[in-house]
């Protein structure tokens, strides 16, 4: 097995409302691989995507990232947003270079660096487009050149195709797979649906609700190096969605 | 569009001129004989001085407004502990009908917050009763402090201005969605880039709406307080030619204020959607 490069320790997340949301959840992130957070809705997967990326706090438990424990947001992370989270008053241009322009990079060399990633994203030619001109889709792609420009090592994906419509989905999807590879990322990838989980990762974390938990780590046998049709068809694909419903089922 | 709105206003005039001419009452005079007299009052300078008074301490309380209502509203909104900055609030409060406002009090701090220091919790109650409270009777309490000169109209300005400009500012900077600041964050980005680039362009739409609905407040604070305290540019004219029964010369004075004020405001709204367009 590959090295971990992301590693949570007896994580436990408590909010101030009472909730419990994780009780010590232990997990590890292989380098270069796409990993899941699959569960039912309140099972805390977004909770524990965030506390990995550093953006909110834990009660108890330890993230290390490439063996360093981290407190707070870094720059070998990069996050990819439910709702995009996108300036609407910024063009795709000002928006995919934002990261680069936080981190104070000159005006021309961000914006060289964001062109090169919309073009990787397919949105070649909608670089003075505002979010508000661009369907739901076409935003998380921005999102995701967003994430691409800052150069991290690992992408922290919340849901990022859940406000997209299926046709746009699947697309979406292929793409994100050949990107990544490309890229060679370490991606964390939260979703509740199924398929998409089994489509994309090479391992899949299944929490259960309250308090979230790990309750099974599955890793598909799927051959990504196929084509998409193939995947969808292969036995090993629809075997791993079949063993995971089985799992899930008494969560729903 | 253009066309329903010219036929609007002829309408209007027209009925005016109609109940004009029917012998309602002697003090009501028939639109032509009104426009006439606004004519004549362009003509012999009486508006256009009457205007220059009458702009002087609505443009100091607007500007004053804009300066201090939207630091302070962008304050309430940053920061919860900046304890001083509540104090001119309280000056404020001193000239509010205390009796309305305690039970609010009560019922804003007391229930289960306990004692707070925040900003947030100390001013926000005083912007919304301001809102809320008749300003006219407060009028005589500002001339009983502050005389009848600048002071006095000024502040009539700014108390009819000053809550609707802090509160937009304020609501403009605390609805900043989350998700935009956690962005910021997952970027490393300072708490200043995060008001520089983040939270203050996004509240800029609104500040800018809350100094329009200002300057409309502001129009009937300097009208009010031209008629109350002393009368002085438009009031004056208004209170003038009501005394000499000169009726047409009133009605003029008065539909030219709302003139005016309608004027300005559509330009200002006009202005506003063309600096920050709607989605």
């Amino acid at each position: 097995m590959t090295e971990a490069i992301v590693e949570v320790k007896g994580i436990g997340k408590t909010y101030d409302s009472g909730v419990e949301a994780l009780r010590d959840v232990n997990l590890s992130f292989p380098k270069g691989q796409l990993s899941t957070l699959l569960g039912p809705s309140g099972c805390g997967k977004t909770t524990l995507l965030k506390i990995i990326a550093g953006l909110l706090p834990r009660n108890a438990g330890q993230v290390l990232v490439k063996g360093k424990p981290v407190d707070g947001p870094g720059p070998e992370r990069a996050f990819v947003f439910q709702d995009f989270a996108l300036l609407p008053w910024a063009s795709v241009l000002r928006n995919v270079a934002f990261g680069l322009e936080l981190r104070g990079e000159p005006k021309e060399k961000r914006e060289e660096v964001a062109r090169k990633y919309i073009a990787e994203v397919g949105l070649k030619g909608f670089e003075h487009r505002y979010p508000a001109q661009l369907s739901g889709g076409m935003r998380q792609r921005v999102g995701l050149a967003r994430a691409l420009t800052v150069d991290a090592d690992i992408i922290l994906m919340d849901e990022p195709f859940s406000s997209v419509d299926e046709q746009t989905r699947r697309k979406f999807q292929e793409d994100l797979l050949d990107l990544l590879r490309h890229h060679q990322k370490t991606v964390i990838f939260v979703t509740h649906s199924i398929e998409e989980a089994a489509y994309l990762s090479d391992q899949i974390a299944l929490l259960s609700p309250r308090p979230g938990r790990v309750s099974k780590i599955v890793r598909p046998n799927v051959d990504h190096s196929r084509s998409p049709d193939e995947i969808r068809r292969d036995r090993g694909y629809l075997d791993t969605v079949d063993e995971i419903w089985g799992m899930l089922r008494q969560y729903v | 569009m253009r066309r329903w709105q010219i036929a609007s206003f002829a309408l209007f005039f027209g009925l005016w001129e109609l109940t004009g001419r029917w012998p309602v009452s002697p003090a009501f005079p028939p639109f032509s004989n009104t426009f006439l007299a606004l004519i004549e009052m362009i003509r012999d300078g009486t508006l256009g001085k009457a205007y220059l008074i009458t702009a002087q301490p609505l443009a100091l309380g607007i500007v004053l407004c804009a300066i201090a209502g939207i630091a302070f509203g962008i304050g309430m909104g940053l920061s919860r502990s900046i304890e001083w900055l509540s104090l001119p609030v309280f000056i404020i409060l001193q000239a509010a009908p205390m009796a309305a406002i305690i039970p609010l009090l009560t019922y804003m701090y007391g229930i289960g917050m306990g004692l707070s220091r925040s900003i947030e919790w100390l001013s926000l109650p005083v912007f919304i009763i301001l809102q809320a409270a008749p300003m006219a009777a407060i009028i005589p309490l500002l001339t009983y402090m502050y005389g009848i000169g600048l002071t006095s109209k000024v502040l009539a300005v700014i108390m009819l201005a000053a809550p609707v400009i802090v509160m937009n500012s304020y609501k403009g900077i605390r609805n900043t969605p989350p998700s935009l600041l956690q962005m910021c964050r997952s970027f490393q980005g300072t708490r200043v880039q995060e008001v520089v680039k983040i939270v203050l362009p996004h509240a800029a739409a609104l500040i800018f709406t809350g100094l329009r609905l200002g300057l409309a407040m502001g129009f009937i604070g300097i009208v009010i307080a031209e008629l109350l305290i002393t009368p002085t540019g438009i009031g004056d004219l208004i209170s003038y030619h009501s005394s000499t029964a000169d009726y047409p010369k009133m009605f003029a004075t008065i539909a030219s204020i709302v003139a005016v004020a309608a004027v300005s405001l559509h330009l200002l709204q006009r202005v506003e959607f063309r600096l920050f367009p709607r989605d």
